[in-house]
C-alpha cells in the first residue's frame, strides 16, 4: 500500500480540495448574503456543507477503489509546496466529520432560532469555519498546516462556546489559555522537527526522522506534540477545561463541537504516531508506553465516576467524554494491531453516539426548558421518539450489540488482551458497568417514576414530542448507530485494516 | 557550558515561553493571563525566527539582475554551470549562493504564527470584556466564588 | 497552586534546556533547516515566480494555502469578536442598559486632528506601496494591511469613532473583510476552473495578457495579496471598534 495514485485530471482529482474549500468558500457567502438575508444563511450552510459531504464521500471511493491519494496545493510537488492526502486513516474520518456537521446543522434549525433572535449569520459563519478547520486537520499532510487548521477549528470553537449561556465566557476564557498552551506545545514540535530535518511534509519527515532515533531533540518533539494534543483532547489530568466548556456552550454549538473536537485531536494523536514517527519508533520505550496507558486507565477511571455524580444530563456525557478520550488513547497505546484497529474504528463510533446522545439531550432541553434529572419522568411516553433515540445511543455507549459501540469495545478489549494490558482491560468494563448503572437509572427515572405536578394529584401525560425537523435527523443517527454496527465487518476490512501500518503486532 | 553557548538561542527563548507560561498558569488576573500568553507566543516567534539566521547572510531578497548590462557578470557565471536549456542571462539569476541569504521559511510561518497570535489575543481580551461584564471583577478567584455562589443558590431553589 | 505552576514550568522549561545541546549552532549555514527545502526556495524562486523576495514567493505561492488560511483566521477573530461583544441599540434597550457614552468622548485637540489628518494619506499611500512593492523589497499584504488599519485607527483616536464610523461603516468593514479573504480563495478556484490545481497562479496566463506561465505566478501573488491587505484592514479596525466601544457602536447596524 506504499504506492500512490496521484490522479491525473478531471473533476474527481480536485475532490480532496474541495472537500476544505467548499465549506471555507461558503462561510463568506454566508456572511456576506446573511447580512442582508439573514433566514438564507442557514439554507447556504446547508448547500456547503452538503457538497462538501458528497466531495468527502467521492473521495472514501477514491481510496476504497484505488488507494491513497495525493493533492498538490499550488501545483507544488511536496516537500516544497503544502500537500493534501487522503488515505485509510483519514478517508472515514472526513466522511464522519461532513455527514455529523451537515445532520446537526440541520437538526438545530429551530434551537438556533431560539437561541440566537438576531444575527444568526455569525453563527453559521462560524460553524463553517469550525468545519473546515476540522476537516483541513484531517485531510493535511504538512505538520504546520496542520498546526494554522488547528488554530482555526480553536478559534471558531472558542467563539461558539462563548455565545452560551451562564459562565460560558469565563468557561470559553479558560479554554482559551489552555488551548493557546496545547496548540503552542505542538508548535514547538513541529519546530524542533523542522530543525532537524529542515522540512515540513510529514512522509519526508518521516524519511528524514529515521535516521535520527536516537536524537534527543526528536523525543522531546515527539513529547511535546504528545502533550499538546493530549491537552487538545482533554485527556486526564489535563481535561479540566472540557467539561465546562462543553457543557456551558448552547446545544446548537455543542452538537458539532462535543462529537467531532475531540475525535480530530485523538486522529492528530494516531496520525502523527503512524505516519511521521513510525510504530516502531513510538512503540520502542517500553515504560513511556505503560505511564500513556496507566493515565488513559486513570482517565477512563476518573470520567466514569465523574459523570456518576452529575445531576445534569449534559455536563454528563462531559464526564463521558473524558473518559471515552482514555479508551481511544489507551487503545491506541496498547501496540496492537487490534487497538489501533478499535481507536480507529472507535473514533466513528463514538463520534455518532456522542451525535446522537447530545441531540437526545438537546431536544430533551429544548421542549423542557431544561437537562436536569427532575425533568425525566414520564418522558418516555411524552417524547417516545427522542427517548427511544436515547436509549439506542444509551446502549452503545454501554456497548450492547449490535450497536457500534459494542465492537469498538470488542476491538479495544481484544487489544488489551493481545498486550496483556489487564488494568486497561479491566478500566474498560468497569466504565462499561458504570455506563450501564448511570444510563439504566436515567431510563428507570424516564420509564417507570411517576410525575410529581405541583397540586395536581395525578397528571395525565400527553405525548408532546419535538418538530420532525428535529427528531428525524436523531432517528436517523440512531439508526445509524445500529447500521454502522452491523457494517463493522465491512468498514474494517475494507479501509480500516490497510491503515494499520506494518510491523504493528 | 562551552557546549551551550554556541547554541544560546534556544535557551533565551525558554527563559521567555517560561515566563509566559508562569503568567499564564500562576497568575490570578485574567489581563495578566493574557499578557502571559502574549508573550508565550511571542517566544515561538523568537525560536523559529532565530533558526532561520546564517551567519554573514542577508535578507532573503535576492538581486535581481535582469537588465542586459551585467552581462559580463552572466557569462562566468553561465560557463560554470553549463547549463544548456536555459538561456546564459536566465542562468544569471538562477545563480544563488544560499549561504548569502537566511532562510525565508521560518519567517513565512511565523507571519502566520503572528497572525494567529493576533487573532487569539483579539477573542481573548473580547472574553475579558465580557466576564467583566458578568462578574464586575477580572481576579480569577472571585469570579470563581461568585460561580460557586449562584451554583449554591440553585441547588437550594 | 502557585507551587505547582513552578514545578510545571521548572519541569517543561528544564526539558526544553536539556534539548538544546542537541540542536545546530547558532548561525549555522549547513544545519538542516536551512539546507533542505528553505535551499530550494531560495535557488528557484526567480525561476518559478520572477519573485526576488523568497519571503512572499514562499508565502503566497509555495506555501500560499497556509496564507490562505491565515487570513481566515483573521476574519474569524474579526467575526468572533463581533459576535460576542457587539450589542444593537435594540438589544441594549430590551437588555434594559443605558445609552453609551463612549460615542460622546471629547474629541482630541486641534493640533492631533489637523497632524492626523495630514498624515493619514501619506501612511495610506505608504500602505499601498507596501502591498505593491511586496515582490520586491519587505512587505505585502499583511504588512500593508495593518498599516492601512493603522491608519483607521488614528482617525478614530484622534476625532471619535462616530466620526470614522460615517467615513467607515461596519458594514463596509465587513463587507470588505469578507471580500479580501473571497478575492484570495476565489483566485484560488478560478484556477481550479482553468484546469490547474487550487491556487496553481500558472494557468492564468491563459486569461492575462502578455504572461506566460511564470508570470501568472507573480501576477497571482499581486491579486491574494491585495485580497488578504484588504481583510487585515478591515478587520484591525473592526477589533479595535468592537473591543474600545464595548460593542457600544450604534451606526451601522
Amino acid at each position: 500500500m506504499n504506492h500512490e495514485w496521484v490522479m491525473q485530471s478531471g473533476w474527481i482529482s480536485q475532490l480532496p480540495a474541495l472537500v476544505v474549500i467548499i465549506p471555507f468558500f461558503m462561510a463568506f457567502i454566508v456572511a456576506l448574503v446573511g447580512w442582508s438575508h439573514e433566514d438564507r444563511a442557514i439554507f447556504l450552510t446547508e448547500i456547503g456543507l452538503l457538497l462538501s459531504f458528497l466531495a468527502s464521500i467521492g473521495c472514501l471511493f477514491v481510496v476504497v477503489e484505488h488507494g491513497p491519494v495525493s493533492y498538490r496545493m499550488a501545483g507544488w510537488a511536496p516537500p516544497m509546496g503544502i500537500e493534501y492526502r487522503v488515505d485509510f486513516l483519514n478517508a472515514l474520518v472526513l466522511v464522519v466529520i461532513t455527514s455529523c456537521s451537515l445532520i446537526s446543522v440541520f437538526f438545530s434549525k429551530a434551537i438556533v432560532q431560539r437561541d440566537f433572535r438576531t444575527r444568526k449569520e455569525h453563527f453559521y459563519t462560524l460553524y463553517l469555519l469550525l468545519v473546515t478547520g476540522l476537516l483541513g486537520i484531517t485531510i493535511t499532510h504538512d505538520a504546520f498546516n496542520l498546526y494554522v487548521l488547528v488554530e482555526i477549528s480553536a478559534l471558531t470553537s472558542y467563539a461558539l462556546i462563548a455565545m452560551g449561556r451562564g459562565r460560558a465566557a469565563f468557561s470559553a476564557f479558560q479554554y482559551v489559555m489552555i488551548g493557546t498552551i496545547g496548540a503552542c506545545f505542538y508548535l514547538i514540535g513541529v519546530g524542533y522537527l523542522y530543525v532537524k530535518t529542515g522540512t515540513l511534509n510529514m512522509s519526508d519527515l518521516q524519511l528524514l526522522i529515521a535516521d535520527l532515533h536516537d536524537s534527543r531533540a526528536i523525543k522531546s518533539a515527539f513529547v511535546f506534540i504528545m502533550l499538546g494534543t493530549w491537552i487538545k483532547m482533554g485527556l486526564f489530568p489535563l481535561h479540566g477545561w472540557l467539561p465546562n466548556a462543553y457543557s456551558d456552550a448552547k446545544d446548537s454549538a455543542s452538537c458539532l463541537i462535543a462529537p467531532l473536537m475531540t475525535k480530530v485531536s485523538v486522529y492528530i494523536m494516531l496520525r502523527l504516531m503512524l505516519t511521521v514517527f513510525t510504530p516502531s519508533y513510538v512503540f520502542s520505550n517500553a515504560i513511556a508506553g505503560e505511564l500513556v496507558l496507566a493515565l488513559a486507565v486513570v482517565a477512563i477511571v476518573v470520567g466514569s465516576l465523574k459523570a456518576l455524580k452529575q445531576t445534569s444530563l449534559k455536563r454528563m456525557l462531559t464526564y463521558i467524554i473524558v473518559a471515552e478520550v482514555g479508551y481511544m488513547v489507551g487503545g491506541a497505546w496498547t501496540a496492537t494491531a487490534s487497538g489501533l484497529t478499535g481507536v480507529m474504528y472507535h473514533i466513528i463510533s463514538d463520534a455518532a453516539m456522542t451525535l446522537c446522545m447530545f441531540m437526545a439531550v438537546a431536544v430533551i432541553s429544548f421542549k423542557r426548558g431544561r437537562d436536569t434529572f427532575d425533568v425525566l419522568p414520564g418522558l418516555y411516553k411524552r417524547m417516545p421518539l427522542t427517548m427511544a433515540a436515547f436509549t439506542v445511543g444509551a446502549f452503545s455507549l454501554i456497548g450492547i450489540p449490535p450497536t457500534c459501540g459494542f465492537f469498538s469495545k470488542w476491538y479495544l478489549l481484544s487489544g488489551a488482551i493481545d498486550a496483556h494490558a489487564w488494568h486497561y482491560m479491566a478500566a474498560l468494563i468497569f466504565s462499561s458497568l458504570v455506563n450501564a448503572v448511570l444510563f439504566f437509572r436515567i431510563i428507570e427515572k424516564a420509564f417507570i417514576e411517576p410525575v410529581h405536578a405541583a397540586g395536581a394529584e395525578a397528571t395525565v401525560i400527553e405525548m408532546d414530542e419535538a418538530p420532525l425537523r428535529m427528531t428525524l435527523p436523531l432517528v436517523f443517527v440512531a439508526i445509524s448507530l445500529i447500521a454502522i454496527g452491523v457494517c463493522t465487518n465491512y468498514i474494517v476490512r475494507a479501509v480500516i485494516q490497510y491503515a494499520i501500518p506494518e510491523g504493528v503486532g | 557550558m562551552d557546549l551551550l553557548l554556541p547554541k544560546f538561542n534556544y535557551i533565551l527563548y525558554v527563559v521567555l515561553m517560561m515566563t509566559g507560561l508562569w503568567g499564564m498558569i500562576a497568575k490570578p488576573n485574567l489581563i495578566k493571563k493574557i499578557i502571559g500568553m502574549a508573550i508565550f507566543q511571542t517566544s515561538l516567534i523568537l525560536f523559529f525566527i532565530s533558526t532561520s539566521v546564517k551567519r554573514g547572510a542577508t535578507i532573503p531578497i535576492l538581486e535581481h539582475h535582469s537588465e542586459p548590462e551585467s552581462h559580463a557578470h552572466v557569462v562566468s557565471v553561465g560557463d560554470q554551470l553549463g547549463d544548456a536549456v536555459h538561456s546564459v542571462a536566465t542562468v544569471a539569476q538562477h545563480a544563488v549562493d544560499p549561504a548569502h541569504y537566511m532562510n525565508p521559511l521560518p519567517h513565512v510561518l511565523m507571519l502566520t504564527a503572528i497572525v494567529v497570535g493576533v487573532g487569539t489575543l483579539g477573542v481573548a481580551l473580547a472574553l475579558a470584556q465580557l466576564v467583566y461584564k458578568q462578574y464586575g471583577t477580572l481576579e480569577e478567584e472571585d469570579i470563581i466564588s461568585q460561580i460557586e455562589a449562584d451554583a449554591s443558590q440553585e441547588d437550594e431553589s | 497552586m502557585n507551587k505547582l505552576a513552578l514545578i510545571v514550568v521548572f519541569f517543561v522549561g528544564g526539558l526544553l534546556v536539556y534539548v538544546a545541546g542537541d540542536f545546530p549552532d547558532w548561525g549555522d549555514p549547513t544545519s538542516p533547516a536551512s539546507t533542505h527545502v528553505g535551499r530550494y526556495y531560495l535557488e528557484n524562486s526567480i525561476r518559478d515566480t520572477h519573485v526576488p523576495n523568497v519571503v512572499t514567493s514562499v508565502l503566497a505561492d509555495y506555501r500560499g494555502f497556509d496564507t490562505m488560511f491565515e487570513t481566515g483566521v483573521v476574519f474569524i477573530a474579526g467575526i468572533a469578536v463581533l459576535a460576542l461583544l457587539r450589542r444593537t441599540v435594540v438589544q441594549r434597550r430590551e437588555e434594559g442598559e443605558l445609552a453609551s457614552h463612549h460615542l460622546e468622548a471629547p474629541q482630541s485637540g486641534v493640533v492631533v486632528r489637523t497632524a492626523s489628518r495630514i498624515m493619514i494619506p501619506f501612511m495610506q499611500l505608504y500602505a499601498l506601496y507596501v502591498i505593491g512593492h511586496g515582490h520586491h523589497s519587505p512587505g505585502g499584504g499583511f504588512q500593508g494591511g495593518v498599516i492601512l488599519g493603522a491608519s483607521l485607527i488614528l482617525h478614530a483616536l484622534a476625532y471619535d469613532l462616530r466620526a470614522t464610523n460615517k467615513l467607515f461603516s461596519e458594514k463596509r468593514v465587513l463587507v470588505l473583510g469578507a471580500v479580501g479573504v473571497m478575492l484570495y480563495s476565489g483566485i484560488g478556484l478560478f484556477c481550479m476552473l482553468l484546469g490547474g490545481n487550487f491556487l496553481d497562479f500558472s494557468v492564468l496566463h491563459a486569461v492575462l495578457p502578455a504572461t506566460d506561465e511564470v508570470m501568472a505566478r507573480s501576477h497571482g501573488m499581486l491579486g491574494v495579496e491585495i485580497g488578504v491587505g484588504l481583510t487585515v484592514m478591515a478587520i484591525m479596525y473592526s477589533l479595535y471598534l468592537d473591543l474600545a466601544s464595548h460593542g457600544h457602536l450604534d451606526e451601522g447596524l
